[in-house]
């Protein structure tokens, strides 16, 4: 036990917590629209209620810190993770029907599909992808440190105001207030609020690195690192803009149409490479040697992996510009470093898949580690999709239509939220203590109802996207299109029936999942399961016990 | 490569250095020189910056998302060209903040959609998209209809137009308020001083049929008319084959200096 106060690190801490704080109360103020004030009050309020907890942790005398781990905030996060799967890949699949009967749009300002999609893509890649890294990041760098996580109240300040940014992003949409950049639509503020965030997690990251009392640092951890440090740059140069006033959440970017397309880019591809890729690549490198109880495959493969990830994803972002007004040499660099990425990012397929050498058999019982094992496969067709789809002659045909979709939620259903998936249902156990999961009965389910909708959707898209795209390219012998653009809409309908059904069974595993993970955190009372075969009722000779008479699950 | 990974994998610092030079590069080496704007971007006649009534139609076009379905980027193919109009110049979307290109066509390409259409056909179909075009999956936007526009807010959002760079003079600024009423006031008395600021080219009238109010389907559809249309590009297409026929007529050494440039 060492004894510590939190003088320094509350006195920091309290700068940032007091700048959101009025911030908020100047919009409460002035604001001149509801959702400002509603902002407003929200930020004062959660800076204020910080502070508060700050001024008490700095009065209070100094507390022992225990030397264990800490696991308090990464349940905090699980928790959290649950909440927001459920939102996002619920908002996704309403949006879904949407698409197949727009009737649903209701014609109402807030439940539009323009408003409602980035709360579905917010919502799942931040807040569910977020605090799935957060969660896994802060288990690994303390596990693989054999140190307590860094700082007493910095974890907490970090994990609310990380989900204070998603929350004011997502309810911000439903009212307009957005930047309508794809995957960076929150506001300034919002941005802003991010921003300190995110130097909280490159602090507590860095600072539990420094008291490791291991010589080296995992490669899991520089995967996290990768991607705190490349989402930061990312971060901030994207969202560089110029707000109105105060009294409007409205600002407009500082860059203009190509530059601003680059820049966006750059940013929406690598929001995707070193958000959805390396931070989970960081996940993988840890949970799957443990679930399969093997070392990882090869360290050199590591290496390779990990530096051609983070120097080569950063110039592909221009394959999402080919054929524009963007000039042709930015373009064609983009196609070619497109290539070479397939090479790290398959070193990491590589080193996944040989590591379950001598562990397949488990993929029979575990539902988790084939969560996993999917998750590298679904990483492999995906980023091999993606370098075929950033070649100049497969974009004509691809981009603009359904396969993109396709490509996405291929990544997104098949590899970010199956290692996921499969980091949970291992972690959970260990943080709450317990054997194992309540049901791997349950995560069954959860695993074959989450397959069949990732490739029902997936097998949709692909379909419905290189249909559209034919249709738009058909010419008759006058040199006239065969197809109006509308038969090309009306041609969709079956794909985007189909594609909602997938949704819907991914939801409903997803919630088969959580409902798992909740009785694994509260099992039913243990006072009612028999603890040995003696105590256990005997079934009457020759008869099979009736299922009512069973111990629950 | 073992040794040299071991030193940078022990120190911390090491590795964030590293991390931060190496991701770094792609970006720089892109990005920076596309911000030597002459060479990036073209000068096209006809461009200029956005009315208040059309930034006000673009600020509502980013507020719904519609970049979800719609893009504003013709591509330099046929089928984009043939269906679409002449390609997107990198000049046309150079007073775009955001850029508006769009990702996805769920519905068609709306970069030269101005003046294809009726106003009244727009107002029709942004209220009700499937009685205008059967099979739409377009939502419906009756509201805007009944939503005045925010002068006090354009004027606010011209001034930080003009704070980043865009060529708003002193007097669109103080005028910005007004001219956001005027473009779609035909009936007021200095309705046409709009021109001397924006030019001859503006569209001044009542965009949704509605005299009594300035709404933000006013502000919509002033914006989709005006989309595409400030860049003369039959004009463009003449002078560019000009320019070929001339360059082929050329003794050879003249030619290839035409074709340099």
């Amino acid at each position: 036990m060492e004894k510590n106060s939190c003088r320094a690190e509350c006195a920091i801490s309290l700068l940032p917590v007091l700048a959101v704080a009025a911030l908020g109360g100047v919009f409460t103020l002035v604001g001149k629209e509801p959702i400002l004030v509603f902002h407003g009050a929200i930020m004062a309020l959660s800076g204020a209620l910080a502070a508060l907890y700050l001024f008490r942790k700095m009065l209070a005398p100094p507390a022992e810190i225990p030397l264990e781990y800490n696991d308090k905030i990464i349940r905090a996060a699980v928790i959290m993770i649950l909440i927001w799967g459920i939102i996002g890949f619920g908002v996704g699949d309403i949006v879904a029907w949407q698409l197949a009967y727009p009737n649903l749009n209701f014609d109402l300002p807030w439940t539009n599909f323009g408003r409602l999609r980035p709360v579905h893509t917010t919502a799942v890649i931040l807040g569910f992808g977020g605090n799935a890294l957060l969660a896994t990041s802060f288990y690994v760098v303390q596990r693989t440190s054999r140190a307590r996580l860094a700082g007493q109240v910095t974890p907490w300040l970090v994990f609310w105001g990380y989900n204070l940014f998603v929350f004011l992003g997502v309810t911000g949409y439903l009212f307009g207030v957005t930047q309508s950049r794809e995957y960076a639509e929150p506001e300034w503020y919002a941005d802003l609020l991010a921003l300190l965030v995110w130097i909280g997690y490159f602090w507590i990251f860095l600072a539990t690195l420094a008291r490791r009392a291991e010589r080296h640092i995992y490669v899991a951890n520089w995967y996290f690192l990768g991607f705190i440090i490349a989402f930061a740059m990312l971060h901030i140069v994207n969202n560089l803009s110029v707000p109105i006033s105060l009294e409007y959440a409205k600002s407009y970017s500082l860059f203009t149409g190509v530059q601003d397309a680059m820049t966006q880019w750059w940013y929406g591809h690598n929001a995707v490479g070193f958000f959805l890729t390396a931070a989970f690549l960081g996940m993988l490198y840890y949970f799957l040697p443990k679930a399969a109880n093997r070392p990882i495959y090869s360290y050199r493969l590591s290496i390779i992996g990990f530096w051609g990830l983070v120097f080569t994803y950063m110039w592909a972002g221009s394959h999402h510009l080919h054929y524009t007004a963007l000039p042709d040499w930015v373009q064609v660099l983009g196609m070619s470093m497109s290539l070479i990425l397939l090479v790290p990012s398959w070193a990491s397929v590589f080193n996944g898949f040989f590591t379950l050498n001598g562990a397949w058999h488990k993929l029979r019982y575990d539902p988790a580690l084939r969560f996993m094992t999917l998750a590298v496969l679904f990483y492999a067709i995906a980023t091999f999709e993606g370098v075929f789809m950033a070649l100049k002659p497969v974009n004509a045909l691809s981009h603009y239509t359904d396969w993109t979709v396709g490509h996405v939620h291929a990544g997104a259903l098949g590899w970010v939220a199956f290692i996921t998936i499969g980091s949970l249902y291992k972690l959970v156990p260990w943080v709450w203590h317990r054997e194992g999961t309540y049901s791997r009965r349950l995560e069954a389910w959860h695993f074959w109802l989450a397959l069949s909708g990732a490739v029902i959707y997936v097998g949709a898209m692909w379909n419905a996207g290189i249909t559209q795209s034919l249709m738009w390219q058909t010419y008759d012998a006058n040199g006239q299109f065969v197809y109006s653009f509308m038969d090309s809409v009306d041609m969709l309908h079956p794909y985007y029936v189909a594609r909602a059904i997938g949704g819907l069974l991914y939801l409903v595993g997803f919630m088969i999942g959580a409902y798992n993970i909740w009785l694994t955190i509260n099992p039913p009372t243990p006072a009612e399961i028999p603890s040995t075969p003696e105590t256990r009722p005997l079934p009457a000779s020759g008869v099979v016990a009736q299922p009512a008479a069973q111990p629950a699950e | 490569m073992g040794k040299l990974h071991q030193m940078i994998e022990r120190n911390s610092i090491v590795l964030v250095l590293m991390i931060t030079i190496v991701a770094s590069i792609g970006g720089i080496i892109e990005i920076a020189p596309l911000f030597t704007i002459q060479n990036t971007v073209e000068k096209v006649e006809g461009m200029r910056v956005y009315t208040p009534l059309e930034l006000a139609g673009r600020d509502i076009y980013v507020r719904e998302g519609c970049y979800a379905c719609h893009s504003q980027m013709i591509r330099k193919l046929k089928t984009d060209v043939d269906r679409y109009g002449h390609y997107s110049l990198a000049a046309e979307s150079m007073y775009d903040r955001p850029f508006q290109w769009g990702s996805k066509r769920t519905g068609p390409d709306l970069a030269r959609i101005g003046g294809r259409r009726s106003d009244e056909w727009h107002v029709r179909h942004l209220k009700e998209p499937r009685k205008v075009v059967k099979g739409s999956l377009m939502p419906g936007y009756a509201f805007l209809a009944d939503t005045d526009i925010d002068p006090q807010r354009i004027a606010l959002s011209i001034k930080a137009l003009q704070w980043a760079g865009d060529p708003y003079t002193d007097e669109m600024v103080k005028e910005a308020a007004k001219d956001a009423i005027r473009q779609a006031s035909p009936d007021m008395d200095d309705a046409e001083s709009i021109k001397e600021r924006y030019g001859e080219k503006v569209q001044i009238r009542d965009f949704d049929g509605n005299p009594a109010r300035v709404t933000e389907m006013d502000a919509m559809v002033a914006y989709l008319q005006m989309l595409g249309t400030l860049v003369d590009t039959k004009a463009l297409r003449a002078a560019v084959k000009a320019q070929r026929q001339a360059a082929e007529s050329k003794p050879a050494g003249k030619a290839k200096e035409v074709a340099a440039r």
